[in-house]
């Protein structure tokens, strides 16, 4: 062995105690980045995951909608979608990247309830989309982070008027009993504060079952809601839609309006018996690592085609990815920032101490012969090493607490989720984490021993001799 | 049979391994300037045993401190082995050690993390020597100091002659045209004292080495081929004792 690492080796055990202590703040500072860091990052693997299966990663919109379409959805339906969706699935360069190909159509209106004793009405959103597409969609899931959530079978391509709605959406229209939902509060009866029926409610339903036809397989308890749009022509329309279900928004605001239906129902609501369009293409892709290559070939088929349309990504379409994705990154930064002064205090602190300590062996080994250079490369080496160990030992360490809390069965309900999720730290999936992590707190440990190296390597070998 | 000389031979003769001429060192204590070396000229012959002598605060460690380049004149020349090294720079100097210079110290200064044998080898490393001669070397001083079989042991576990017996192999392992010691046997009783003077002076004659001391003993006083007396940072005498 190298005798200049020979003498810091030993100099690190002969110091025991202190050398354990300095290596344990850099071990501890290891830990906490990579648990923290891999918790991060199965964070923003959740949120991606979940905004991909919702949104898939590219939207498909015709130009304008995405800044003033929520207001008239019908006035921005994309025209001969089939034909852009063919398009896109015949392109060679996008073809192999695409996983779901998937129309949707975006319609907001007033959904009632006027069955029966229960006569409410509420403003909804909703969307229409195809269930098979929007099951295989629901399947994405690179990252492993929902694994055993189960399959959505309430809602099939062939039973074209059946639909979910939010939980809120369903107390509010007093859908808790016929759904049998557990935790929603049965509707206050209301019966003595009104006459009668409501003739404008009748109308509704009339029309509304004119146009609806009773669909196969629906099973005969399912509660029926109204949905009551503008069409794009600005004329009032109607359906039926069969409440097969509720599912669950993390966000009050889009459980109290949550309506998803099949494509079919939505474009008969919006488009009457003029020609279906739909608001949104989307593009689920293989990984979302395809995103920019997408989208710059969808960019360019539409400018060769000029189409009247435009792109966005899932984090256009949910601002919320972003600012979590960047809270939790400036979380991350903190914690690294507050991590790399304790261990560069620690490492500065320990090697002052040795090099006061060992101020006649500096003077003696500078007697013999050892350049400056050589003293300053022994204590950043000693520096070095105290970090090399102690953040290898850390990233161990980081590894099995993850693989602990991986395997303990945790859950937890993410912001802006309905439901439970597995409690993951990802670190051993993040070997880029865990690199960069040992290099930072070495180079900070190595940084950290330059200014003792320094004054140990400018001492005056008389005075070095001389200190006792 | 003792002999009274000035200065023998002149300083810058070839036969002189070191030569100083007008040398001064100024020392700041807080504000007061200490001379610590007063414009002493001198020159100390090669191939003997030399020793300084002189009270606590004469200059004695001072003079062998620039001897030993570890420390810098505050004016006149300096030169070792034939070479002028006032004007070194601080590598320079130290490369100049590691070829030319041996030290013994009062305190011994072995570097407690390394055993014996590797304190010996560690002049050595420094010259880049490959390890197989390395090896070699340092064992046979190791042998010459009566040490072999101590080879594996650290500073810790040797006695006070011990270690300076592998302070001495240290210091001769790389045969240096000069060694420095620094009242060796200052802190040994006098019968290792006696013992680790004695090998000296076998080395010294075996290998033609010069030593150069600074010491109150004796003992090491009555081993000397020249002595040189200062007083106040200036050399008083220089005697040269003739030996039948």
């Amino acid at each position: 062995m190298n005798l200049l690492l020979k003498i810091v080796l030993r100099s690190l055990l002969r110091n025991r105690r202190r050398s354990i202590m300095t290596g344990s703040a850099v071990a501890a500072g290891s830990l906490a980045l990579l648990l923290f860091g891999g918790f991060t990052h199965y964070i923003f693997s959740g949120l991606e995951t979940g905004n991909v299966q919702r949104n898939g990663h590219l939207t498909v919109f015709h130009s304008g909608y995405f800044l003033f379409g929520d207001g008239n959805p019908a006035a921005y339906g994309i025209s001969d979608y089939r034909g852009v969706m063919k398009l896109i699935r015949a392109d060679p360069v996008l073809q192999p990247m695409i996983n779901v190909l998937t129309p949707t159509q975006s319609v907001v209106g007033i959904a009632g309830n006027f069955s029966g004793a229960v006569d409410a009405s509420k403003t909804f959103l909703g969307i229409g989309v195809i269930p098979s597409d929007r099951e295989r969609m629901r399947l994405w899931d690179p990252y492993d982070t929902r694994a055993g959530q189960a399959p959505e079978t309430r809602m099939v391509d062939t039973q074209e008027s059946v639909g979910l709605i939010g939980f809120g959406m369903a107390r509010v229209l007093g859908l808790c009993g016929p759904l049998r939902l557990q935790g929603c509060p049965p509707m206050p009866d209301m019966s003595a504060a009104r006459d009668d029926k409501s003739p404008v409610n009748a109308d509704v339903l009339d029309l509304a079952n004119r146009d609806t036809t009773a669909q196969a397989g629906t099973t005969i308890d399912s509660p029926q809601i109204q949905l009551l749009a503008a069409t794009a022509d600005g004329a009032p329309n109607v359906v039926s839609l069969m409440v097969a279900g509720v599912e669950r928004q993390g966000v009050r605001e889009l459980d109290d309006n949550y309506v998803i239906m099949n494509l079919p129902l939505a474009q008969q609501l919006v488009y009457g018996r003029g020609e279906h369009k739909v608001t949104g293409i989307v593009l689920q892709l293989e990984r979302t690592s395809q995103m920019p290559a997408a989208r710059a070939r969808l960019a360019t088929l539409i400018r060769q085609h000029r189409l009247p349309l435009e792109i966005r990504d899932f984090s256009d379409l949910n601002p919320f990815y972003g600012q979590v994705v960047r809270l939790f990154s400036g979380i991350f930064l903190f914690i690294a920032l507050v991590m790399g002064m304790i261990v560069l205090f620690a490492v500065v602190n320990t090697m002052t101490m040795n090099v006061m300590e060992r101020t006649n062996e500096i003077g003696t080994t500078r007697a013999l012969g050892v350049r400056r250079s050589g003293i300053r490369r022994q204590f950043l080496l000693e520096g070095m090493l105290t970090g090399v160990i102690g953040a290898a030992i850390g990233s161990l360490l980081a590894i099995v607490v993850s693989l602990a809390v991986n395997h303990a069965g945790l859950t937890w309900i993410p912001p802006g989720n309905a439901q439970a999720i597995p409690l993951r730290v990802d670190v051993l999936g993040e070997p880029g984490l865990i690199i960069g992590a040992w290099l930072g707190l070495v180079l900070v440990a190595t940084l950290a021993a330059l200014l003792p190296a320094n004054r140990a390597a400018r001492l005056s070998v008389v005075d070095a001799l001389r200190h006792v | 049979m003792a002999t009274l000389s000035q200065a023998h031979p002149g300083p810058g003769s070839p036969a002189n391994v070191v030569s100083l001429s007008r040398v001064s060192k100024i020392y700041r204590v807080g504000s007061t300037d200490v001379k610590a070396l007063a414009g002493i000229t001198m020159a100390i012959p090669s191939n003997r045993f030399s020793i300084v002598i002189g009270a606590s605060g004469s200059g004695k460690t001072t003079l062998l401190n620039l001897i030993g380049c570890i420390d810098a004149p505050t004016d006149g020349t300096v030169e070792v082995c034939g070479e002028s090294v006032t004007q070194l720079r601080d590598d320079a100097l130290a490369d100049f050690r590691a070829r030319n210079i041996g030290f013994i110290f009062q305190n011994f200064s072995l570097v407690p993390v390394l055993t014996a044998y590797e304190n010996v080898e560690y002049p050595l490393m420094l010259l880049g020597m490959t390890a197989s001669p390395r090896r070699l070397r340092a064992m046979a001083m190791l042998e010459a100091v009566g040490l072999a079989e101590h080879a594996h042991r650290f500073p810790n576990e040797l006695s006070g002659g011990q270690k300076q017996r592998v302070a001495i192999a240290r210091a001769l392992v790389k045969r240096p045209t000069l060694v420095l010691a620094d009242e060796p046997t200052a802190n040994l009783d006098s019968a290792t004292g006696a013992s680790i003077i004695t090998l000296m002076r076998q080395i010294q004659a075996e290998l033609k080495t010069t030593f150069i001391f600074a010491s109150h003993d004796a003992q090491l006083i009555s081993h000397a081929d020249d002595i040189f007396a200062i007083r106040d940072g200036t050399l008083l005498e220089h005697r040269v004792e003739t030996r039948q």
